[in-house]
């Protein structure tokens, strides 16, 4: 790329993302965002200036060498490009597709100081699907067989990352999933025309090529307890990724109504159970179309919640939120995303109460307008109800989309792990050691419900210390 | 996969099934149920575990065809697989010597409350079974429950059999006769349990039931089985799914419990078509429709 000034770098513009029509996308589940081609990858990585000192990598959670592989990117050699960043980040085409880059690596790119910071999630996810599609995922070399055995609870991107990991130093890596599918979130919560299934499926075959063993259908705490793991099963360590799967709802008269979901149930009977294919697939879910929906909450979830219900036909889609639009935690290309695709955004709106009919169904949801006061503790102005503005908005679906608090199982079930008040799990948060020994956790279980990317690091940083520990289990 | 080892109707649409499942029969405890995935489109059908049986690693389900999926369910035979059998999950009973203990079932509830009403007998408890069905020929586990508890009593609500009347007349005709009872335990149709509860409220009788909301994933994960009871929302499958009777709030459940209706009459008829529409679907599909 030598030949390039860096003036004649900063001139090229960021490359457009190719993506369906908002029109036609907003009707179907495939996904929007249709990748980079192979011109369009090494037009944007020349616009990287290679800096001395790169601090594009100081905002990526898991340190990834974004100047090296974006060079090789320029390069075309896009195998190499791959294998630079999987020493890393062992689920790019993931994270190149879901990560809040906007906060992370591209927001500390010098380029964006002027223009638009280089595309580093998108050229990270063209040069992992290169790999998978073009050449196929590269399997890497296991070190010989330790004979120890771990136990990975959850097969969210905290605990494949640990597995991978793990079954490279030669540990016997098992994976306990509750669902029968493996992925996490990833399949039942993030809609597949954000992050296609296929993707997942293939890295969990790359790591049972690699000699993981997944059990699906397994609720640890009731098929088998942690200590039963650690003793009639013969493990010699346990990595906790359960991730925070217990959703929260708004505790206001007429949550129960029918038509009322969590953002959980709603995307797990589509995504998971594929109810937007029934009657093809068995399950069905709320008819949304010709209805009007809103959707309460402002992350991820509400915005994947809420382009679902779009593509199922909604009449309208809307998101209601407390706070403003610069207060919304959800990535800004979803945010963008949904409003092409035609969601309303109702901001500054609490809901107060909803309303329903005799047979308990849900027609309408009482608001109230709300104004931003003060920052609070959070540093975002906190929503002030303003009196005597409540309204009422028709609806017949409502999904709650909130957040998330900690499943209770494994607490009710798991003697000598110790959860602080919310019922996250208590860690060294260098080592991911809990309170009992042997016992490691990671992800949104000891986070609250954070991101895929740091869930990755938290496996990571768990396999290490894993492995540390089954060599001298004793420290 | 999971194996049938035996299937039998014991009457009209219901039907049971013992089921290879080892891990599961060493686990699970009276109370907790299993989720069963027929087919690998199929949906996540919650059935409480009646009975199992360590040495061959087997349990038993009791299966009453009302919708598509238990329909397609109570159509395999022995020797053929179910997709997933997930379990146990849910508590487990609550079990200890109260004295008198009175088990309930109405139609396939008799099967739910048959594992709790053994081990309430084996706690030492005087047992007392009442079995409730429309008619003669929809009365199930009456030699097991004659098996497990003191006293049986099957009632019809056609006279068909045993005693002419409800479930709750043969209750009130047992507190009536002076008898100390010092645990109901009821399962059925939401509107039985709902009566039973209102007959042992004015005795102050501790009555338990077990709900059965529509659930998905069974784990507390989705909040779909919530349910009312003592004002506070439960999900029933992490929560549950025994509640004292007296503090259900049932008309809510019956109302959720309706929230699929059309839809499963869909998929029901569905099932004839499956391929024609699955067809159709991937046209769509391929048209980017
Ligand atoms: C709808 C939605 C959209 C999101 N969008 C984004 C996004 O765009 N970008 C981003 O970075 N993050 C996003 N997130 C957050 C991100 O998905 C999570 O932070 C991440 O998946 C957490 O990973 P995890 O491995 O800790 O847990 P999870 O992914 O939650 O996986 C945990 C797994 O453990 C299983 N499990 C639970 N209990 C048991 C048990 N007792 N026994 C066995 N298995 C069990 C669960 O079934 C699950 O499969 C989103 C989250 C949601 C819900
Ligand atoms: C913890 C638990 C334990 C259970 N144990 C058993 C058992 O041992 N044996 C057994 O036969 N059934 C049991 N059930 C009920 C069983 O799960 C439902 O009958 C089944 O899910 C219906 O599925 P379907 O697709 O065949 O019917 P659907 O097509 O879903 O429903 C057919 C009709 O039944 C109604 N319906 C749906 N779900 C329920 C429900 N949960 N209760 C009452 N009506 C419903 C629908 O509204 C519809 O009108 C249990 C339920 C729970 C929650
Ligand atoms: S993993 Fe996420 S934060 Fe790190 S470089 Fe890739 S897209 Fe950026
Ligand atoms: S900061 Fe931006 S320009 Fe500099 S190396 Fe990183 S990606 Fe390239
Ligand atoms: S069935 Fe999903 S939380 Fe109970």
């Amino acid at each position: 790329m030598a030949e390039l000034s860096k003036k004649d770098r900063m001139k090229i513009p960021r490359q457009a993302m190719p993506e369906q029509e908002p029109g036609i996308r907003n009707a179907n589940f495939k996904e929007v965002n249709l990748g980079f081609t192979e011109e369009l990858a090494v037009m944007e990585a020349m616009r990287c200036l290679q800096c001395p000192k790169p601090v594009c990598v100081e905002g990526c959670p898991v340190g990834v060498k974004i100047k090296d592989f974006i060079s090789l990117v320029a390069e075309r050699d896009f195998a190499g490009a791959a294998a630079k960043i999987k020493e890393d980040n062992v689920l790019p085409a993931v994270c190149g597709r879901v990560c809040p880059q906007e906060e992370q690596c591209e927001m500390k790119c010098v380029v964006g100081n002027k223009n638009a910071p280089v595309a580093i999630g998108r050229l990270e996810r063209f040069v992992a699907d290169y790999e998978r599609e073009q050449i196929g995922l590269r399997i890497p070399e296991c070190k010989p067989k330790t004979g120890k055995k771990v136990a990975i609870i959850g097969s969210g991107p905290a605990g494949l990352s640990c597995a991978a990991d793990l079954i490279q130093t030669g540990h016997d890596v098992t994976v306990f999933e509750a669902l029968h599918e493996l992925g996490g979130v990833l399949v039942y919560g993030i809609p597949e025309f954000r992050l296609p299934k296929e993707i997942v499926r293939v890295e969990v075959e790359a790591l049972q090529k690699l000699g993981v063993e997944f059990k699906t259908n397994a609720v640890i705490g009731f098929t088998d307890s942690i200590d039963e793991l650690l003793s009639t099963e013969g493990f010699d360590a346990v990595f906790i990724a359960v991730g925070a799967g217990l959703p929260y709802f708004l505790n206001i008269p007429g949550e129960n109504l029918n038509g009322i979901y969590s953002a959980n149930e709603f995307l797990t009977r589509v995504n998971l159970m594929k109810a937007y294919r029934f009657p093809e697939y068995d399950t069905p879910v709320f008819d949304c179309k010709d209805k009007n929906v809103a959707v309460f909450g402002g992350g991820n979830t509400a915005m994947d919640a809420v382009r679902t219900a779009k593509r199922l036909g909604a009449k309208s889609a809307s998101i209601v939120y407390r706070r403003s639009e610069k207060e919304l935690p959800a990535r800004a290309e979803e945010i963008h995303h949904a409003k092409e695709e035609g969601v309303h955004f109702e901001f500054l709106n609490n809901p107060l109460e909803f309303l329903g009919d005799e047979n308990g169904w849900l027609h309408g949801v009482k608001l109230q307008k709300m104004e931003l006061g003060e920052p609070d503790a959070s540093g975002r102005r906190r929503p002030i109800a303003v009196q005597g503005s409540e309204y009422i908005m028709d609806i017949n679906m409502a999904v709650i989309a909130i957040g998330n608090g900690s499943n209770p199982i494994l607490r009710q079930t798991t003697p000598g792990l110790d959860f602080n008040k919310w019922g996250n799990i208590l860690v060294d948060p260098d080592t991911m050691k809990t309170s009992k020994k042997g016992v490691f956790a990671g992800g949104d279980i000891v986070t609250g419900g954070a991101t895929v990317i740091l869930a990755m690091g938290a496996g990571r940083t768990a396999a290490k210390a894993i492995n540390e520990y089954l060599a001298n289990p004793e420290v | 996969m999971y194996k049938i080892v035996e299937a039998d109707f014991l009457a009209p649409d219901v039907k049971r099934f013992i089921i290879d499942a080892p891990k599961i029969a060493r686990k699970r405890k009276p109370g907790q149920f299993v989720i069963v995935r027929v087919t690998d489109h199929g949906e996540r059908v919650p059935l409480t575990i009646a009975d199992s049986d360590i040495e061959n690693g087997t349990i038993t389900i009791i299966v009453q065809g009302i919708g598509k999926s238990t329909k397609q369910l109570n159509s395999l035979e022995k020797g053929q697989f179910i997709q997933d059998v997930v379990g146990p999950l849910g508590k487990a009973s609550h079990i200890e010597n109260f004295g008198t203990a009175v088990s309930i079932g109405g139609g396939v509830g008799t099967a739910i409350a048959f594992p709790t009403a053994k081990a309430l007998k084996e706690a030492g408890n005087y047992t007392i079974s009442i079995i409730g069905a429309r008619s003669k020929n929809l009365v199930i586990l009456e030699n097991e429950m004659k098996a497990i508890t003191d006293e049986v009593h099957v009632t019809t609500d056609d006279g068909s059999y045993g005693y002419h009347g409800f479930v709750t007349d043969k209750l009130k005709e047992i507190i009536g006769s002076g008898k100390k009872i010092d645990l109901v335990l009821a399962i059925g149709p939401i509107p039985m349990m709902r009566a039973i509860a209102e007959v042992t409220r004015p005795f102050g009788i501790k009555t338990i039931v077990s709900l059965n909301p529509v659930m998905v994933d069974g784990t507390g994960m989705c909040g779909g089985c919530r349910a009312t009871v003592d004002n506070k929302t439960v999900f029933v499958c992490v929560d549950g799914p025994e509640f004292d009777a007296h503090q259900v709030d049932f008309e809510t459940l019956i109302k959720r419990n309706r929230t699929y209706n059309v839809a499963e009459k869909e998929a029901l008829n569905h099932i004839c078509h499956y391929d024609a529409a699955f067809d159709s679907l991937k046209l769509q599909e391929a048209e980017g429709k």
